[in-house]
């Protein structure tokens, strides 16, 4: 069951402005809020199409609780090194549906990295997988997020989340 | 090589910045190397799982096709076709009875043999190929192929004596401790884009003296609470090593429950410690053995995190490392989730292993005006043998060393 109900138009727009929110966290560097958008109970993966096609079950980030989302965001903040980068996410529009376990959403994204040096490239393309459930207060979180890139190839390293 | 390059004779202490800006140098490796006398890692054995089966590769510049024909045996061959020289196979993977290149349906047997070209008598009596031209005098070149405990590589070279000769007994061990008699299965496939020359990565992966110093994961997080020893296996040639890290085997007798799962949280500041929770899988309480094989193998076992990484030159400052991450078919689900966990480690985005993906920008971007200075290797003294500590450079000496030897430097 999934909470208090909404209409598919509402959880749509929910989905929408947490999708939003999602973006600006990351993309304004507040890695910290990130893990906020998950249940804690969740799952998140990043993987390309191509693994997920063939059902392969790896990622080159793969988390089963909030909790390892919270030590991945203290990781890049106290022990991995990498150059000063930021990304630019670009969600499209999700397609929503409704099932047993939730409001099932898919939506493709764009996203830029703009380096130290001011280079901006086109870092990855793909689209989310997502379950969104309400919590007990009825707001939209991420059960799941299966962030899956359209191509094999990531360039020098994945350290911001997707 | 037009290039001079200002190696003092005889010493690897010494690594010219030449060496990952000149495209001669790059040309000559593709040739010396790449083509060259060494064993080239191509693909596991369980990628191709039953005759028909195909597969895709890369050795160096060359693309190359690896199948299983009807035997069961397998193949490696240039995938060029011999008669214009386009791709035959244009699919990572497959299954097929026989291979045409799409341009003039010449087909191919699953060995490379040209079995059929079309239109070979011509229509309707005019045109088609001489009578006299002889099928068998065209293929793409064939790769020699070695299967050694499932990993399958290929060579062009007549000569390259077995590979167990070539990693020397001390590697070949090693290998044999992670993957002799069991059967690997393939858990996700990733690509790196590195922005750095290939050689730098190799001597990355062979340099344990950065270790605890670039990579800080372990030390901020405490996880390095157990009496850890170690040391370093340089092959005989140079260009092979196993870097290795164990717990003291009475730590590891209190710390690993005979069976199961360790998640040994107390002074983790993990907030999610099994990341880390696993098992002695190989019963020797190894936690870390990073074993590379001259020029672009490499094999990982970090914990329980198995995977084969592939070292491919992309142009002098671009690479490709392609990533396999492993399990094993007799995994248990609780096994399995340890692995996909620990697999946080490494990749792209590894806690322990994303610093690597940058660095080697790091020296490409720094050399850029320095061709004619070199780099400094001395830590641990001037050899590339092995030794019982990691603070040393010997395995970067020793894939310098052999490096020279194949490219007659």
């Amino acid at each position: 069951m999934i909470g208090p109900s909404r209409s598919a138009a509402e959880a749509r727009d929910a989905i929408l402005e947490a999708q939003a929110r999602y973006a600006l966290c990351l993309d304004d560097g507040r890695l910290e809020e990130w893990p906020g958008f998950f249940h804690a109970a969740c799952s998140y993966r990043i993987t390309t199409a191509e693994n997920h096609r063939a059902g392969l079950e790896a990622g080159v980030v793969w988390a089963d609780s909030r909790a390892m989302l919270e030590d991945r965001v203290s990781a890049l903040r106290e022990a991995n090194i990498y150059e000063r980068h930021a990304y630019r996410h670009l969600t499209g529009l999700p397609v929503v549906t409704e099932d047993a376990e939730g409001w099932r959403a898919e939506t493709p994204f764009l996203v830029a990295r703009i380096m130290r040096d001011g280079a901006t490239d086109l870092f990855a393309t793909g689209r989310y997988l997502d379950l969104w459930r309400p919590d007990s207060e009825g707001r939209l979180r991420l059960a799941e997020r299966v962030v899956l890139c359209d191509s094999r190839r990531v360039d020098t390293l994945l350290a911001i989340p997707l | 090589m037009n290039t001079t390059i200002a190696w003092p004779e005889g010493r690897l202490t010494r690594v010219p910045y030449a060496l990952y800006q000149e495209e001669d140098v790059a040309r000559a490796e593709q040739a010396r190397i790449f083509r060259g006398p060494a064993w080239h890692y191509l693909c596991l054995e369980t990628e191709l799982p039953a005759p028909g089966s195909f597969r895709t590769a890369q050795v160096g510049d060359m693309p190359v096709v690896v199948t299983r024909d009807e035997a069961g045996a397998l193949h490696a061959f240039e995938n060029r076709c011999a008669h214009r020289g386009a791709l035959i196979v244009l699919e990572d993977a497959g299954q097929a009875k026989q291979l045409s290149c799409v341009y003039h349906a010449w087909t191919y047997s699953l060995s490379g043999e040209l079995i059929s070209v079309a239109f070979r008598r011509g229509i309707r009596g005019k045109g088609g190929m001489p009578e006299c031209f002889d099928m068998a005098a065209h293929r793409p070149r064939a790769l020699r192929v070695t299967s050694f405990c499932g990993l399958v590589f290929g060579t062009l070279a007549e000569t390259t004596p077995p590979i167990e000769e070539v990693m020397g007994p001390e590697v070949t061990a090693r290998i044999r401790r992670v993957l002799e008699g069991r059967k690997p299965v393939v858990l996700g496939r990733f690509t790196q884009a590195l922005p750095n020359n290939w050689k730098l990565y190799a001597e990355n992966v062979r340099d344990s003296y950065h270790a605890s110093l670039l990579h800080l994961f372990f030390t901020t997080f405490e996880v390095n609470r157990l009496t850890q020893k170690g040391g370093l296996i340089v092959s005989g040639r140079g260009g092979s090593h196993v870097s290795w890290s164990a717990i003291e085997k009475e730590a590891a007798d209190s710390s690993y429950a005979a069976q199961g799962i360790r998640s040994d949280s107390a002074n983790y500041r993990l907030k999610a410690p099994e990341l880390l929770a696993g098992w002695d899988e190989f019963g020797d309480g190894i936690t870390l053995q990073i074993l590379s094989v001259f020029p672009g193998f490499v094999l990982q076992q970090i914990q329980n995190s198995l995977a084969v990484r592939q070292i491919v030159p992309r142009g002098v400052d671009r690479t490709d490392l392609n990533w396999t991450y492993l399990g094993f078919a007799d995994d248990t689900p609780e096994q399995r989730r340890a692995r996909l966990r620990q697999s946080n480690l490494v990749g792209p985005a590894g806690f322990v292993s994303m610093e690597d993906g940058c660095v080697g920008g790091f020296v490409q971007r720094g050399v850029a005006a320095a061709g004619e200075l070199a780099g400094v290797l001395e830590m641990g003294g001037e050899s590339a043998e092995t030794t019982d500590t990691r603070a040393t450079e010997a395995s970067v000496r020793g894939f310098w060393k052999e490096y020279r030897a194949v490219m007659g430097m």
